[in-house]
């Protein structure tokens, strides 16, 4: 019954309020207007929580992969050193697993740098050993310190774990985009209050008149809400429109290094925004019938 | 139909109605009268629940005000037609959506009665002015714009509050005339006047009785009107 006057008014904007208020002048502007800067606000926090949001979910899957062990040692060395390190990781707390790459995988990794037809037997190429942590991870300056003993040649490569702090950064980023999105829906519920309250005031002898005749609550607070809501959905529309258009316009980042993974909206995203007109709408649906049920409790 | 029971009234300042004990029987026609000041308009006000009285029981329609919802007490006002002391039109529209305005508000279809809103205007001589806006009438059309919005909803019962507070004799006359063809449908009506010369005219038409308010009580006046 109220989704579907919300729908009504929605669909057929202030076409049909009834025109037995008078019009509202600039309380209706007003919230055209917030409705449609806080929907242009609301685009671009959700535009950096969605970036973040992947960017954190690209950083996190990086380090939960692997550490690499890189013996350097004579050929002669290399197999006992190769053995040692094994064993070391083997009794380490917080090692899933630990592999040797065989010749062909190490050739693989080289091939980008060497080309593909380079005898990697033949250079004095160091061992490489891939290690995945488990969920509690382990402490790598104990490992190194137990290496450094057991294998002189073996170095560990934590190269993933300086990404760990800017995964909580992105994390935490992603978390004040949200932050900000609540807070925008908070504000324009207060701006649309506010003017729903000024255009009751405005009115108060037509509201005591509608009562007088036989008008109930609903019917009267339905002549405000229509209006407040219409405008804010379609400020919020306007705004969304200008927020998504300069999201497009958006200068490419990809290409300055997979670092940014662009402000932007990719593929489904785009839909995300479509959600702010309907949520204005329903913001000032609740927050005008609100004030107006608060206003006609003052009105025999 | 409306029931008064000892029912007093005080804005605050000390009483203003007290003890006031009135039953308003179907085609029954009232005179209120009493000094300005006395209280009539805040009586009717207690008669369209605008007023919770301080002490006592008012029933409309066999119904304790005081258990009624907000919704109930619109439904209610729909049968009691009320011609305010200062109108209460809406400037913004036509004398027509004024008039209309009960019908418009209460979710009927209002495409069946937009016959009945012309004969109206008829019945009260306001065809045309049917467009014009409340401010540009004289006292005598706004009264009747006002008696005609009053019966919009064919009311059981009209409270008409000084509707000849400001118009010459001929007009109140011809509103009296509308008051009584109204009784004569078998309409319930209280004038509240303080015009004895109004007062005698009807009473050589009809068997209306005089209520007065005198030191905050009700009481019914004399053969001497
Ligand atoms: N809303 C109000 N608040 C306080 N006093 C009021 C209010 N309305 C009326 N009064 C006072 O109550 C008294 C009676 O008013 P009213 O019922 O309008 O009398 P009448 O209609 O007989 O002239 C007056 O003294 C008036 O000043
Ligand atoms: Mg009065």
């Amino acid at each position: 019954m109220r989704l579907l006057s919300l729908l009504r008014v929605i669909v057929m904007g202030e076409r049909n309020a009834s025109r037995v208020v008078p019009p509202t002048g600039f309380t209706v502007g007003l919230t055209l207007f917030s409705a449609a800067a806080m929907a242009f606000l609301a685009v671009f926090a959700l535009a950096l929580s969605l970036a973040t949001g992947r960017l954190a979910d690209r950083w996190a899957d990086a380090l939960a992969r692997t550490a690499t062990v890189r013996i350097s040692a004579p050929p002669g060395q290399m197999q006992a050193q190769t053995d040692a390190v094994m064993a070391v990781l083997a009794t380490t707390p917080g090692i899933a697993d630990a592999r040797v790459l065989d010749e062909a995988e190490q050739r693989a990794l080289l091939a980008p740098w060497l080309g593909p037809d380079v005898p990697v037997g033949d250079l004095p190429l160091p061992q490489l050993i891939e290690i995945t942590e488990d969920a509690q991870g382990y402490d790598p300056e104990n490992l190194r310190l137990r290496l450094s003993a057991e294998a002189p040649g073996a170095v560990l490569d934590d190269h993933t774990r300086w990404r760990r702090p800017l995964v909580r950064a992105a994390d935490r980023l992603r978390l004040l985009g949200v932050v900000s999105i609540a807070l925008i829906g908070l504000t324009t519920a207060a701006m649309i209050t506010l003017s729903a309250n000024a255009a009751l005031a405005a009115n108060a002898r037509v509201i005591r008149v509608l009562r007088l005749v036989g008008a109930r609550d609903s019917y009267i607070a339905r002549a405000f809400v229509r209006r407040f809501t219409g405008r804010a959905f379609q400020g919020a529309a306007a705004g969304t429109f200008l927020g998504m258009a300069g999201v497009a316009l958006l200068p490419e980042a990809d290409s300055a290094g997979s670092f940014l993974t662009g402000l932007g909206f990719q593929g489904a995203g785009w839909l995300w925004p479509l959600l702010i007109p309907p949520l204005a709408a329903i913001v000032a649906f609740w927050a005008t019938r609100a004030a107006a049920f608060r206003t006609l409790r003052g009105v025999t | 139909m409306i029931d008064l029971d000892k029912v007093a009234h005080d804005y605050g300042g000390g009483a203003l109605l007290s003890d006031i004990t009135l039953r308003l029987e179907p085609g029954s026609f009232h005179f209120l009268t009493g000094p300005s000041g006395a209280g009539k308009t805040t009586f009717l006000k207690l008669c369209y629940a605008e007023l919770v009285p301080t002490a006592g029981t008012v029933r409309l329609f066999g119904r304790d005000l005081r258990e009624m919802r907000r919704d109930d007490v619109a439904n209610t006002r729909r049968r009691i037609g009320v011609v305010h002391q200062d109108c209460q039109f809406l400037d913004h529209l036509t004398i027509a959506e004024n008039v209309a305005l009960p019908l418009a508000v209460s979710d009927r279809d209002p495409g069946a009665q937009a016959d009945n809103l012309s004969e109206l205007l008829d019945w009260v001589g306001l065809s045309a002015q049917a467009r014009a806006r409340p401010p540009e009438l004289s006292g005598g059309e706004r009264q009747r714009a006002a008696l005609a919005r009053a019966v919009m909803m064919d009311p059981e019962i009209v409270l008409a509050d000084e509707p000849t507070g400001n118009v010459d004799w001929e007009m109140s006359l011809r509103l009296l005339q509308l008051l009584v063809e109204l009784n004569r449908m078998g309409k319930s009506i209280v004038i509240a006047t303080h015009d004895l010369n109004l007062i005698r005219a009807a009473k050589a038409q009809i068997a209306a009785r005089v209520l007065r308010i005198k030191d905050r009580h009700l009481q019914l006046a004399g053969a001497d009107l």
